[in-house]
Formats: C-alpha cells, sequence, structure tokens
C-alpha cells in the first residue's frame, strides 16, 4: 500500500511554511519562506498578499520534492494562518487593492476610539466575545475600504472581496479568478468582530457598525471540513482544515477536550484554554474566541490570552539594536548575567493587550542605571514572555471560577519557536511558579493543520491516536524564591502601571 | 643564518595577489632560508614561515626542529611561536613538547555556530527524530576541546540518562556523540589518548590503537555507536552534523536501553541507523550544507 501523508500550509506573521507529516504525526519535509514586511509609518505593518501567495506557489511543490512525495500520496491539506491580518482584493483580476493589513498593525487606533465614543463597546464585545480594539479584522477593513475611492460600492457588488490570510489562500489555491472558493473558517471569523460568536455566523449589528458590506464576505465552513479541491500549484489535493494558527497548535497539542490548553510562544506569545461547548465570557479581557469546529459539530470554544510582543521584541532587538545576530543569540547574551539588573521592559508595541487593552499605549524600557549592560536588556526582553504568561494565567483562573466551570490551568503546555529558548522556558516556570512542558513537536501550529485535515478526511478516525504521539520532549520546574518572585512581579506591574500611563499625544 | 632543511622558504614579492611565501623543496646549502625583502617585516615573515612548516607536518613539530628547519636561533623560534600560540594561529600539544597549526585559528568555521542557534535549528528534526526512535535524543558541539551536550529531547517513557542532559560534557571516547567529534578533530583524538583514556566500564575503549581503528571506522561508516561503554546498560549511536562548508560542527544521536539499539553482535539496527543518518542529513541542510548562499 502507498504511504499515506498529510500537509499544512503555516502561513505565519514572518514566514510561510510547507510541512508534510506521516499518519504517525512525524514531520518528513518540510520548506520555508520568509516574506517581506513593510513599515510604512509608525505603527504600521503590511504584507504583500501576492507575494505570499506567489511563496505558497514555491513551497508545496518543493516539500514534496525534498520529502519525495507523490501529490498522489497527500490526502489532506490543512491551512493555518496568522489571524486578524486582512486583505480586500479584485475577484475579476486577483489582484489586492492595498497591502495586506497586519493584525501588529495599529492605524485604527483612532477609529476605534471614534467608535467607543459613540457607544458601542459593551454591545460589540457581547457580539463578538472579545473587546473593542484596534487589534482585529473589522477597523481595518473599514479603513481599506475608506481608503479606496469606490471600493465600497464595488464590495457591495461583490467584485471586492475581504478575506483573512486563509481566504487569499484557499481562493488562489482553487482557481482564483477562474472559480476560487471564498471561505473562511470560524476561528478565523470571530477574529475579524463581524461574527457572532454565540451563532458563528456574519452579524448585521455589526457589519453595520463598521460599514461593511455583507457581499463581499467569504462564507463560514467548518474548521474541519473537505473545503474544495487544490487546482494550482499542484492539482488534485483536498483542502480539508482552515484554522487559525493559535487554534491550530491547540489541536496540535491535542487539546481537544475542555479543560485542556496551551501556551505557544512565536512572533506573539499566545494561551488558550479549551472551554469546550460552553462559552465563558471574560472578566479581565481575555477574548472568547471560537476554539474550532468539525463538520456537523457543535462550536468548541476557547479563552485566549495573548502578549503580542514575544519573538517580535526579539526580532526588534535583533534588527534594530543590532546587539544580537540571530534571534536564538537571545539566550547567548542573556546567559552572560544573572538576573535583569533591575531593567525592566514593556513591550506594548502595539498597545497593552490582555488584561489590560490601552490602545495607545506604547512600549517603554525602564529601571536603566550605568549598571545595565545588553545582557540585562536580553533577559528582561525573555523576562516579558514570563510576565505576561503569569497574567493571562492569573485572569484565565479567576474568569473560570466566575463563570463556575471546575476547569482550571495549572501547568503550561508549550510550543512555538521560542520554545528552543531554555533559560526563557526556565523563566516561565520561575515566574508563573507552575510546571512548563514542552512536548516532541515545537512546531505544534502546522501540526495542528494537518491534524486537522488528516481527521478530516479519514486518515485517523478518533483523537486518541492523535493523543498517543503526544510525548514529552523536555520539563522546567519553578526553582526559585518566593520572595525574589514577588519582588520581580511587584517591579513588573509597576512598569506596566508606567505604560498604561504612557498615552504620548 | 645558516642552512640546515630541505625546506626553503622562498619569498618574493607578487603582483597577482597570491601569497608572498612558497615553500619548495630545494637543494641544501643556500644561503639564507628567510629571505629578506626590502619593504616587508621580517617578523610577519618569520612568523608566516614557522605556520608553513607546521602547515606541511601531519605530527607536531618540536621546538628545536623549528628553528633548524628555519634556520633561526632557538630563542627566536620560541618567541615567534610563542606569539602565534597566544594569538591563536598555532596550538601547542599537551605535554608542551610541540607545535601544530590550530584547526580553525580565525574561527571562521567551528566557532562561527552560537550554541543557542544550533538548537533551534535542529529542534524540529530531533523531535521528529525521538518521535520515530522513541528515544532519549541528544545535540552535541565540540566546545573548549570538550563534548556538551546542547540539547536533548526526552524520551517516549519520559526519561533521558542524566549525563546526556542539555548543558553536560561528556566523555568523549565513552559515547557515540564524542567519538563523532573525536572522528574529525585528530589533534583531540591525539591529545586525549596521550593524556590517558579513562574506563568507566569494562567496555570503555581504553587503548589509543584501538580508539584509533574505531575513529577511523566512523570516518568510514559516517556514523558511530558506544555499547554499554559509558553506562553498562546503555547504548548510544549518533551521526556528524556538517555546516556549509562540510566540516563536521555538531553531532546528533541517541540512547537507550542496549537491547533497544542494537542487535545480536552489539550492531546498531539498521532502522535506527537510518533514522540518525536521516536526521543528521536533514539537520545539516537546515545548516547550510548543500545549500547555495
Amino acid at each position: 500500500m502507498t504511504t499515506r501523508y498529510v500537509a499544512a500550509i503555516d502561513q505565519g506573521t514572518s514566514s510561510t511554511r510547507c510541512i508534510i507529516y506521516d499518519r504517525g504525526g512525524v514531520m518528513v519535509s518540510m520548506a520555508q519562506r520568509k516574506h517581506t514586511q513593510y513599515f510604512p509609518e509608525p505603527g504600521w505593518v503590511e504584507h504583500d498578499a501576492l507575494e505570499i501567495w506567489k511563496l505558497v506557489q514555491r513551497l508545496i511543490p518543493e516539500a514534496l520534492r525534498v520529502g519525495g512525495i507523490d501529490p498522489q500520496q497527500l490526502v489532506g491539506l490543512g491551512i493555518t494562518n496568522q489571524r486578524e491580518t486582512t486583505v480586500i482584493w479584485d475577484r475579476t483580476t486577483g489582484i489586492p487593492l492595498h497591502r495586506a493589513i497586519v493584525w501588529q498593525d495599529t492605524r485604527t487606533t483612532e477609529m476605534v476610539e471614534g467608535l467607543r465614543a459613540q457607544g458601542v463597546a459593551s454591545d460589540a464585545e457581547h457580539r463578538t466575545g472579545a473587546p473593542l480594539s484596534n487589534y482585529f479584522s473589522a477597523p481595518r477593513l473599514r479603513w481599506l475600504l475608506d481608503a479606496h475611492p469606490g471600493a465600497r460600492t464595488a464590495a457591495a457588488e461583490g467584485t471586492i472581496l475581504f478575506g483573512t490570510m486563509d481566504s487569499w489562500l484557499v481562493w488562489n489555491l482553487t482557481g482564483g479568478v477562474d472559480g476560487g472558493l471564498h471561505v473562511t473558517d470560524p476561528t478565523n471569523a470571530s477574529r475579524t468582530m463581524l461574527m457572532n460568536i454565540a451563532t458563528a455566523q456574519w452579524d448585521p449589528e455589526l457589519l453595520e457598525v463598521f460599514d461593511i458590506p455583507a457581499a463581499m464576505l467569504p462564507e463560514i465552513r467548518p474548521s474541519l471540513s473537505r473545503v474544495g479541491v487544490t487546482v494550482t500549484p499542484v492539482a488534485g489535493i483536498p483542502i480539508s482544515a482552515v484554522i487559525g494558527d493559535q487554534q491550530a497548535a491547540l489541536v496540535g497539542q491535542t487539546a481537544l477536550r475542555a479543560g485542556e490548553s496551551k501556551y505557544t510562544l512565536g512572533t506573539g506569545g499566545f494561551l488558550l484554554f479549551n472551554t469546550g461547548t460552553t462559552l465563558v465570557r471574560s472578566r479581565h479581557g481575555l477574548i472568547t474566541t471560537v476554539a474550532f469546529q468539525m463538520d456537523g459539530q457543535p462550536i468548541r470554544y476557547a479563552l485566549e490570552g495573548s502578549n503580542p510582543t514575544a519573538g517580535a521584541l526579539v526580532e526588534w532587538i535583533r534588527q534594530n539594536l543590532g546587539i544580537i545576530g540571530t534571534p536564538a543569540e537571545i539566550e547567548t547574551l542573556a546567559s552572560t548575567v544573572d538576573d535583569n539588573g533591575g531593567c525592566y521592559i514593556v513591550p506594548a508595541f502595539s498597545g497593552l493587550h490582555a488584561p489590560h487593552w490601552v490602545s495607545a499605549s506604547r512600549g517603554l524600557i525602564v529601571g536603566l542605571t550605568s549598571y545595565v549592560t545588553r545582557g540585562h536588556l536580553a533577559r528582561a526582553a525573555l523576562e516579558t514572555n514570563a510576565f505576561a504568561a503569569r497574567s493571562m494565567v492569573a485572569a484565565l483562573n479567576d474568569d473560570l471560577a466566575a463563570a463556575g466551570v471546575a476547569m482550571s490551568l495549572t501547568e503550561l503546555v508549550v510550543d512555538g519557536g521560542m520554545t528552543a529558548n531554555n533559560t526563557l522556558m526556565q523563566t516561565i516556570a520561575d515566574i508563573c511558579d507552575v510546571t512548563v512542558t514542552r512536548p516532541q513537536m515545537s512546531e505544534a501550529v502546522a501540526l495542528g493543520a494537518a491534524y486537522a485535515a488528516g481527521l478530516s478526511v479519514g486518515l485517523w478516525t478518533d483523537e486518541q491516536q492523535l493523543r498517543r504521539n503526544w510525548h514529552t520532549a523536555a520539563v522546567w520546574n519553578p526553582d526559585i524564591d518566593p520572595a525574589d518572585r514577588r519582588r520581580r512581579v511587584a517591579n513588573w506591574s509597576m512598569a506596566v502601571d508606567l505604560a498604561t500611563q504612557w498615552n504620548p499625544a | 643564518m645558516r642552512v640546515s632543511s630541505d625546506f626553503h622558504v622562498k619569498c618574493a614579492r607578487q603582483r597577482t595577489g597570491g601569497p608572498a611565501f612558497d615553500i619548495v623543496e630545494r637543494g641544501r646549502r643556500r644561503s639564507r632560508s628567510v629571505r629578506r625583502v626590502p619593504g616587508l617585516i621580517q617578523s610577519v615573515e618569520r612568523a608566516t614561515a614557522v605556520l608553513h612548516l607546521l602547515a606541511t607536518r601531519s605530527d607536531p613539530v618540536g621546538l628545536t626542529d623549528i628553528a633548524s628547519a628555519l634556520g633561526l636561533a632557538k630563542t627566536t623560534a620560541h618567541g615567534l611561536v610563542r606569539t602565534l600560540v597566544a594569538v591563536g594561529a598555532v596550538e601547542q600539544t599537551a605535554d608542551n613538547g610541540g607545535y601544530y597549526l590550530a584547526d580553525d585559528p580565525f574561527g571562521a568555521r567551528k566557532n562561527r555556530w552560537d550554541l543557542n542557534e544550533i538548537r533551534a535549528r535542529a529542534m524540529n528534526w530531533t523531535d521528529a527524530l525521538a518521535a520515530r526512535t522513541s528515544l532519549a535524543t541528544q545535540v552535541s558541539v565540540l566546545q573548549n576541546k570538550q563534548v556538551r551536550i546542547v540539547h536533548d529531547v526526552l524520551a517516549a517513557s519520559g526519561v533521558g540518562l542524566p549525563v546526556l542532559r542539555t548543558g553536560q560534557i561528556v566523555p568523549a571516547h565513552a559515547t557515540a556523540l564524542g567519538r563523532v567529534h573525536l572522528a574529525f578533530d585528530v589533534h583531540l583524538a591525539r591529545e586525549l589518548v596521550a593524556a590517558g583514556l579513562d574506563p568507566f566500564t569494562h567496555r570503555t575503549i581504553t587503548d589509543g590503537a584501538e580508539l584509533a581503528h574505531e575513529l577511523a571506522e566512523v570516518r568510514d561508516n559516517g556514523w558511530a555507536c558506544g555499547c554499554g561503554d559509558l553506562d553498562p546498560d546503555v547504548a548510544t549511536i549518533a551521526a556528524p552534523i556538517r555546516d556549509q562548508g562540510g566540516a563536521v560542527m555538531a553531532a546528533v544521536g541517541v540512547s537507550g536501553p542496549i537491547d533497544e539499539l542494537c542487535g545480536r553482535a552489539g550492531a546498531p539496527r539498521t532502522s535506527l541507523l537510518n533514522n540518525i543518518t536521516g536526521s543528521a542529513r536533514a539537520i545539516s541542510r537546515a545548516m547550510g550544507h548543500g545549500q547555495l548562499t
């Protein structure tokens, strides 16, 4: 019998990957390429959606070639993607009207504050499960429609389409201008601020608030379903899953049941806790989001906390301070000192996220003395992830208790590129006072898309098969004096307070 | 200065930009072994002559030999080699009896890699290797003449040998990982043999000749296997990771119960070997081996 494989396309913030997995869930081939980051103005972040599509066209054949795999051996393809990133394109030409506006972009801060002043915040939060913020797609889509004269009319007539990156890729993979499918899934749709979290349908009230024509929106299909079949660059591969990257990591960690969770450290740091079919609303600004939807089954929900500047801070240090040559070298630099030397960094590059949500806030570095070296800065940069995780875990457990569900988070199960950083993993265990576990699958995002795609086409018939693939790769236990922890956490809280007050004109 | 060797250092100003020195075999009784060219700095000429001499020898060269080969006073030669050792271009044997050319004097190859960068690039493939074999998996590098574990993945059973965990230093002659490194660092292998090979179990290789033979096998096969040579119940198998230029920069391997790793007569299981050499190949590619810049 021919060996069967499943492929994932992981369209991330800094790069796009095509990874092929065998039936044991083990990676057999990987192709990866970075795309250009555009920073046209302070706080603006853009990607060229056409560049990304061209990369995908190269990556799929490359991954097949490297792995020596025939396209017919691929029984499914899962698409996972950076969420909230917004693109609009002309369905007759396939050309985007503008570069995609990335999830880190803050150009809509004023627009969002204007809407808040109109009093729409609490209704929007109730409908979407998320606080009104510049983090989501809807304000960006409105900005794009405002910026391009005639676009709103064309959108209403159905010639201009909106999509998050999943929609853009599926549309192109399934034929583009020649009958491409215009679809998305509830995990991605839940990040637009246009979907009703309870019904998993586009919400007419929200469309009106953001002045978005319904005709330009993709159809919402279950995350795990046979969406269509590829036409290009390799024809005939069934697209059997579409799922946002953080939700994909939840699946990749086989955190499929209520009470299970994962903390992914990539460009951003994202903690997702599976609440099952229960929709838990946060009192601390965590986001209620869709975890996934299997075809024919009810929506599964998750609570999410995020720190948008995890790997992004390391990358900023590499590019803009130039004190490290590669992101991994931050650990080498941080290891030159024993502590942060009194230095704390609050990396609020796109405002403060959960549980603070101050859109206009910006980052700061405090505690500078002539004693502080680049090593201390590196350590302070890594520590931001531990402090952020600590506040997310606290908010999460409080919300779960308040909701009366008998669940809590007692262990952090991590994945993502930054989990190669042992110093960081130990720091998270120390500051959060919980055990940190990394399974043998640091690339949980791509693996989750592959799992979703494979489950959907019957390569795996039940989740137990996937759970058996889960093995511990490394464990870090808390190992600091509690008084030291209290002192550092208190200092961090003070730094965050300063950042919330830093609201520049 | 008088000539006392077959080697003659010819120094010539070369407009084409080639090396300023040439070592050529010449007849004896030429007037000077290090000939001066006006306008050049003598000490640099002489130091380079020492490097050229060492480059022609596969074994360490003693001070007396260096001095006589180049026709220099012993004190002058000593000053030169002492400086060359201090700047890292030349290394001295452990017993201080001889000098040899530093393998990688300017750190262009071995020292280019940040240890955490190696882990970051290897991790996906060590995860896959650990998942496929259900064995504890390690990546090691040679650092200051010691074999250091820079990354490890626990076995599916959740355990790994304590001495093969990240940050540990393992004896180079008594593990598969160590012997991969030794196989591609002849100077270090010689030094270890000269200093004496400590036994850890009755299977540890303690004989220099046996180690030399084993290292040749490692180079021929492209993998190393150690059966109960560090811990009586544990076997290790490892393969080299190469950088863009093909130099061995790290090693990847697995460790576990002897019965799981080796079949009859202590030979490593073929399926394991394929997985390990396959991982080594994939990690090498991630390091740039076989990739155009």
